[in-house]
């Protein structure tokens, strides 16, 4: 009896632990990297705006608010799925969401903010992806919550999904703001 | 207006060589760093792959950012906590042996023990069991006689 419960036993208990780990794993997405950023201040920049090339954009301006710093490019096909619900929360006026351009061209994201609507307060564009590189930006969209001290409190990357906004990012830019 | 033509596509192909030129001329020197460097470390782009081996363009950005790093005289050290900074720990092939790397680091070696040990006990048991082809007396005497009438008859 014993000896049944051995060679039974052991294997079985070993087969479930391992289908437990390979069934959370399949649940989570490999390209969500836990970022380094959150609780950090956000790395400073400067650099010129989209719709005025002559005037410069730097996240010291955004102090004292919370605000949503949104990677975009014209380039980036799930920067379409996002969008709409980008525009929804301008009408909204739930929190300024300033827009980074991300290696794009000029022409080409002020076309696109015309198709698509422009939700943002503001778009600073990144010519050269120096930014991202700084922000450690590898998948458009990306998303950061950042609160009035400039400190990052969240990143959402790949597209804000209405779960996501509903759920995490409204509650803590309310959060925030109280 | 020829002439013209002609001093500008000259100039537009000293422009374009002047920008090739990192490419063109590489420093051996830093371009071995930066392939040992960028070998190490994983692109985040398409994860499966490292910096060096990767054509998406973060990958190629990132490669830039290192060379000028090297040439700016920046340590390899300093370079890997540049990128760390960035991405996580998650950027290394490498990883630190940290808390949260703990069961990565020893994980395979607590599995080859927990085996070892397996493998060790079913021998032992094997060895002391009684052989499976176990043969009554009087059956072996039967064989042992069939066996050397054989012999006898083989020569």
């Amino acid at each position: 009896m014993n000896m049944r419960i051995v060679k039974f036993g052991i294997p079985l208990v070993l087969f479930v632990a391992l289908a437990a780990f390979l069934a959370v794993g399949l649940t989570r997405d490999p390209r969500e990297v836990p970022s380094p950023f959150i609780g950090k201040p956000a790395p400073p920049f400067s650099i010129a705006r989209l719709h005025e090339p002559g005037q410069q954009f730097s996240p010291e301006e955004m102090k004292g608010k919370v605000w949503l710093l949104n990677v975009w490019a014209s380039w980036c096909v799930s920067c379409r799925v996002e969008h709409p619900l980008l525009v929804e929360m301008a009408k909204r006026n739930d929190v300024p969401i300033v827009g980074l351009d991300y290696k794009d061209e000029r022409d080409k994201g002020l076309e696109w903010l015309n198709r698509m609507g422009n939700p943002y307060a503001l778009s600073a564009f990144d010519v050269d992806g120096k930014v991202g590189i700084d922000y450690g930006v590898y998948g458009v969209p990306e998303t950061f919550v950042i609160d009035k001290q400039g400190v990052i409190r969240y990143k959402q990357i790949g597209p804000i999904t209405p779960e996501a906004l509903e759920k995490t990012i409204l509650p803590l830019v309310r959060k925030l703001n109280a | 207006m020829k002439r013209l033509l002609a001093a500008l596509a000259c100039a537009t192909a000293l422009n374009a060589f002047a920008q090739a030129d990192e490419i063109a001329h590489p420093d051996p020197a830093v371009e071995k760093r930066l392939k040992d460097l960028s070998e190490e470390l994983r692109c985040l782009v398409c994860q499966n792959e490292t910096i060096a081996a990767s054509q998406a363009p973060l990958a190629l950005d990132l490669r830039n950012q290192i060379r000028s790093m090297i040439r700016e005289g920046k340590s390899d050290d300093e370079i890997r906590a540049y990128l760390v900074d960035r991405y996580g720990d998650f950027v290394l092939y490498n990883p630190p042996l940290k808390a949260n790397t703990l069961l990565l680091w020893l994980g395979p070696f607590a599995l080859l023990i927990v085996g070892g040990v397996v493998v060790v006990r079913i021998a032992r048991t094997r060895r002391a069991a009684q052989p499976a082809t176990d043969v009554p007396p009087e059956r072996q005497r039967e064989i042992n006689a069939l066996l050397e009438q054989g012999e006898r008859d083989g020569r």
